[in-house]
């Protein structure tokens, strides 16, 4: 295994015309007297291009150190815009940007943070038609985002084109940090030949994610990503880092490359991009839509039956700490729960469930249904829909 | 042999929400067959209906992955740590 990696940056013997302005020496000069990085790693971050893709929780703290550090060229990937529930982790954008396109409220930050470096900007969505053009003609790629389909799509870019991908991954409070890609190293498909087919990926119920995790993981990705550059130091390639913030424990397995691997290995079966919404098994954007099996209600009309004085059970298949954020008056048994407390149900009832979309809420209909419960319907939209329809005093989250 | 299986945050719901469960086994195998007979809900998580390992876990013994080593075949030792690995995408919600 390879400890020292050889990185596509051109030396500044190659490029003798390249140096720093007086005003660079001096914001450098932290990395100058530094032995490890000194002139010659300066010049090796001037001379970069580094391509991140997201501008998210990882994408954040990665843009902000990238840019600092002085790597030449930066250029950000993503389609999405600023919303409120990203002010929680993505320390790139302020309040007032809530609305605007990531990539133009990121590329200002970073401008203002760094004017002597430059920037490029991509507001679109990385896609097999798109990611061999957009990489090529950078050094490294960062991955930061957030769905499988695109890990898998930037791991095999990578892998055809010869480049190290910087990878990082997280999970409410644990994440995956390594380098894939890099010369003679492991891939994404050495590691996890296969995602997870949609229906096994944990629930929202589990989701949810501690802010600061995506910044101690991104701030990771920039370390490796610098060290990469400055080829100083031991890079995560063929280390899998897991990090641990609720037990403050990092903790690192090893990671191999697979000779049977089919994008990397000895006879690779995947020479070109695929489709990779088909590969994770999902069929356009979004997961599949709920069973439509389950008679639906909308909140307006529970709302109408419920004045009217209708006996009707509302059911409440959320989380107990979701319950506690909002909540119309519902019986509360979690989804996880149902099973094992279907006795507290009267199936003689009308039973209306709902959860936060719509989607665990119909889950548990179509689990009452095949219990024997005639009288269910699932609130179509859930309580975010309750929220925009009946009563706007109930928050969303 | 008494060994610690580690359970990775996602899987964590499915398993009494415990971090780790400590086993007796011989084998990574039997290890993993202990923890599914106590905590039937993640056997569909970990295996495919015909019994093999999910591509989309790994599971190592100490920092050894078992598909390097010999697979369920491999032995565990007193204070050995299984780790159960599974991919993890990132981002905060699934849409859900």
């Amino acid at each position: 295994m390879a400890t020292k990696t050889e990185v596509p940056v051109a030396t500044p013997e190659v490029k003798p015309a390249v140096s720093l302005s007086k005003e660079e020496i001096l914001r450098y000069s932290r990395h100058l007297i530094m032995p490890e990085v000194g002139m010659e790693g300066q010049l090796k971050l001037k001379q970069a291009k580094v391509l991140c893709i997201g501008t998210g929780g990882l994408g954040a703290p990665l843009g902000l150190y990238l840019a600092a550090a002085g790597i030449g060229r930066i250029g950000l990937v993503d389609f999405d815009t600023v919303d409120f529930t990203n002010l929680q982790r993505q320390v790139l954008f302020g309040t007032s940007d809530v609305g605007r396109p990531k990539i133009q409220a990121a590329a200002e930050h970073l401008r203002n943070l760094n004017p002597t470096i430059q920037i490029d900007t991509f507001e679109t969505r990385l896609t097999s038609e798109n990611a061999l053009d957009l990489f090529k003609d950078y050094d490294i790629i960062v991955d930061g985002t957030d769905n499988f389909p695109t890990r898998y799509l930037v791991n095999d870019a990578c892998v055809l084109l010869g480049k190290p991908n910087v990878y990082g991954s997280i999970f409410r409070f644990e994440g995956q940090i390594t380098i894939f890609g890099a010369p003679g190293g492991p891939c994404y498909r050495c590691l996890y030949p296969e995602p997870p087919p949609p229906g096994l990926v944990p629930s929202c119920a589990e989701g949810g994610v501690l802010g600061v995790l995506p910044g101690i993981v991104g701030t990771i990705q920039a370390a490796e990503t610098l060290k990469l550059i400055i080829g100083k130091g031991d890079p995560l390639i063929g280390r899998l880092l897991l990090f641990d913030a609720l037990g403050m424990k990092f903790r690192e397995l090893k990671l191999r490359k697979n000779p049977e691997c089919p994008v990397c290995g000895d006879h690779p079966t995947v020479t070109k991009l695929i489709d990779y919404a088909e590969f994770c098994g999902l069929r356009g954007e979004e997961a599949p839509a709920p069973p439509t099996t389950v008679p639906e209600i909308t909140p307006r009309e529970l709302k109408a039956r419920l004045d009217r004085g209708d006996d009707i059970y509302v059911l409440d298949v959320r989380e107990p700490h979701e319950y506690q954020i909002c909540n119309i008056g519902g019986h509360l048994i979690p989804l996880g729960d149902l099973a094992s407390r279907v006795n507290e149900l009267d199936s003689s009832r009308e039973i209306v469930a709902h959860c936060r979309t719509g989607k665990r809420s119909a889950q548990a209909s179509e689990f009452l249904l095949k219990a024997g419960f005639r009288k269910i319907s699932n609130l179509k939209g859930g309580i975010l829909a309750w929220s925009d329809e009946v009563d706007p005093s109930v928050p969303k989250y | 042999m008494p060994v610690k299986v580690m359970i990775p945050t996602p899987l964590r719901a499915y398993a009494g929400k415990q971090e780790s469960v400590q086993l007796q086994a011989g084998t990574v195998g039997e290890a993993l067959s202990a923890l599914t007979s106590q905590f039937a809900d993640l056997k569909k998580h970990l295996f495919t209906d015909d019994g093999r390992l999910r591509s989309f876990v790994n599971v190592y013994v100490n920092d050894e992955d078992i598909r390097y080593l010999q697979k369920d075949q491999t032995p565990v030792r007193e204070g050995d740590v299984v780790s159960i690995v599974p991919s993890i995408a990132g981002g905060a919600r699934e849409g859900v």
